[in-house]
């Protein structure tokens, strides 16, 4: 019996250990979790193709280029595009554009699932000039619903987040209240309300609170089945965030979302082989076909133009000097 | 060598190599820290309730956290003692040696076996809208839910500790009461609640000290807003939730902060655990 029990813990460990050894293909990111069920649907056809094994934390925006700079990962997912003195003493990066998403404000007021907002009500909602959902302003801009006497409670995010920079940049371009009051940045100084970590974390909350409403990534709401408002555009129309909406840019609150490699690829011990991976997972990314799976699960396609001028800026990539991206159009 | 003094020395090492692990923490927080000292003041920036978080015009003060950590560890110590302390006489006096009372302990010291998250999440789907519902917050989230969960997270120590030292008052004591004609209340008023106080209260510093630390629960019950709570129903931050809440996106200043908050943590539960280590070493001697 005992001489059984030994050999299964040994065999397990053998396997254990032969698993960690043997070297399968594999490019490792960290970054944003805006994108993270877009890329983790994306990474998997790729592994499902190629073999190929993509491993992607999400870390935030903020970490995944901190990751970069420590050189400990093949490519950082970012929502922003980092300031000089986040990159300071780093080789150049190239950020290649990756998909399309919109900043989505999800509520929870009981039996109400169209809201329609403006600017000047999220901005009211989150500088606490406005508190309850019966207020005046927000029934005048929702005529058919009547909205309950139920108090405001705003949700934001708790960690630095390049969804809050979206967002805040949005906020900031159309209403003078929040540019005055918050600003733009990846966190802000709020006074009102609670705050939660992750975008999972926000939505959590939204569903779990009457009376909530905060700003998410649109997969969130969309996968948390929470309700998002339709928010007024520069012409004067309320705009639902649907795929559509997002992708031809008539819902405001829209953002990119971007992944960094470094332009010269030989940096750490990687080998070339690894390099050309990784170029040929970001040449997957800016496929044809990949873009369009980003309506599947919420996301829109980056834009044809900028998506030919990631494809480009491939082109510049090298290992030791020398460009080394095989150009792929089939996986 | 023989073999005894190869194993001498072996445990040598490896026990100076815990007192290693434990300076070399120290240094490294207190050199993460030092920028963040160096700019703001150490008495500033522990004195100042301004989180700035904005670029441009950051500043950093760990008052709110401090406070914040302080709150809800005192509360839920006050909210701990009216559960801990019948359960430590029931087990550890009353019904002592009984199969009732080893049961009942074992239950109790279950409790302090479940993980924090389990904890916050039953804090989130269930403490929080009772709190709704009694009126005594608008969302649910603050100061007295994360308390709350916490007193509940830190019975088993206190009540453990407690019976262990209320166990300890020696039989002869109380038989001599006994003798004199006092009944059972007085002898636990006039005997074992006189000579086991310094265990009892060193048990429960022990206890606050594991709830200063609290993260996990803590984070998803506070609110994690960085304003300085003055009432059991403002949202807050503590400092270990405060930590968890910035540290993956900070950098510069505020990560040097978030360090920093780290050590005063460090430095606030170690004074609370030398305490009542102190107390208990009187104590027993």
């Amino acid at each position: 019996m005992k001489a059984i029990r030994t050999s299964i813990i040994l065999s397990m460990l053998a396997g254990l250990f032969l698993t960690s050894c043997s070297q399968k293909k594999e490019i490792t990111g960290a970054g944003a979790t805006f994108p993270e069920p877009y890329y983790n649907l994306v990474f998997k056809n790729y592994t499902d193709k190629t073999g190929t094994n993509v491993s992607y934390g999400g870390v935030g925006s903020g970490g995944g280029i901190r990751s970069l700079k420590n050189e400990i990962i093949d490519f950082a997912g970012t929502d922003v595009i980092p300031g000089k003195e986040d990159t300071e003493g780093m080789m150049p990066v190239i950020y290649i554009p990756t998909c399309r998403g919109a900043v989505v404000l999800s509520y929870n007021i009981p039996n109400i699932d169209k809201l329609r907002l403006t600017a000047d009500l999220i901005a009211g909602i989150y500088l606490d000039s406005i508190n309850n959902w019966n207020d005046a302003s927000i029934q005048v801009a929702n005529p058919v619903i009547v909205l309950p006497d139920l108090a405001i409670t705003p949700v934001y995010r708790s960690d630095g987040s390049g969804t809050t920079y979206n967002f805040s940049q949005y906020m900031s371009s159309v209403s003078a209240n929040w540019k005055n009051a918050l600003g733009v940045g990846k966190s802000l100084n709020f006074t009102d309300g609670i705050a939660a970590k992750g975008n999972p974390g926000v939505v959590g909350t939204i569903a779990n609170t009457p009376g909530a409403i905060g700003y998410i990534g649109s997969e969130y709401a969309f996968s948390m089945n929470v309700p998002a408002a339709a928010i007024m555009n520069a012409n004067s129309q309320f705009i639902e965030p649907t795929t559509q909406a997002i992708a031809d840019d008539s819902y405001p609150i829209t953002c990119t979302t971007w992944i960094g490699i470094y332009k010269e690829q030989h940096y750490a011990g990687r080998s070339i082989e690894q390099a050309k991976n990784t170029l040929d997972l970001m040449q997957f990314m800016l496929d044809a076909e990949t873009q369009k799976s980003t309506e599947a699960i919420h996301y829109a396609p980056v834009p044809e133009a900028d998506r030919q001028n990631a494809l480009k800026a491939l082109e510049e990539v090298t290992y030791d000097g020398v460009r080394i991206l095989v150009k792929r159009l089939k996986w | 060598m023989t073999k005894d003094k190869v194993f001498r020395t072996l445990l040598l090492g490896s026990a100076l190599l815990i007192v290693l692990v434990c300076e070399a923490v120290f240094y490294s927080l207190t050199s993460g820290a030092l920028p963040a000292f160096r700019s703001f003041g150490f008495f500033r920036f522990i004195g100042s309730s301004q989180w700035g978080v904005v670029d441009g015009s950051e500043h950093y003060g760990a008052l709110p956290f401090i406070m914040g950590t302080l709150l809800t560890s005192f509360v839920a110590l006050l909210l701990c003692i009216p559960f801990s302390l019948p359960v430590a006489f029931f087990v550890g006096e009353y019904y002592r040696n009984t199969k009732l009372a080893s049961w009942v302990g074992g239950v109790v010291d279950l409790l302090a076996g479940i993980p924090s998250i389990v904890y916050g999440l039953w804090g989130f789907y269930a403490v929080r809208p009772f709190i709704v519902r009694i009126g005594l917050s608008q969302q649910g989230f603050g100061i007295l839910t994360a308390s709350v969960v916490l007193a509940i997270m830190i019975i088993p120590y206190a009540a453990s500790l407690s019976a262990e030292f209320i166990r300890m008052v020696p039989q002869e004591l109380k038989e001599g009461a006994y003798s004199l004609g006092a009944t059972r209340a007085e002898v636990l008023r006039r005997i074992i609640l006189p000579s086991s106080a310094s265990g009892l209260v060193s048990s429960y510093i022990l206890a606050i000290g594991r709830a200063l630390g609290e993260t996990m629960a803590v984070t998803m019950l506070i609110g994690n807003t960085n304003n300085l709570p003055l009432s059991l129903s403002d949202t807050g931050n503590t400092m270990a939730s405060v930590i968890a809440n910035q540290f993956g996106e900070a950098d510069g200043f505020k990560l040097s902060s978030l360090i920093a908050i780290g050590l005063v943590l460090f430095l606030i539960t170690a004074a609370i655990n030398f305490v009542g280590h102190l107390i208990i070493k009187r104590n027993t001697l």
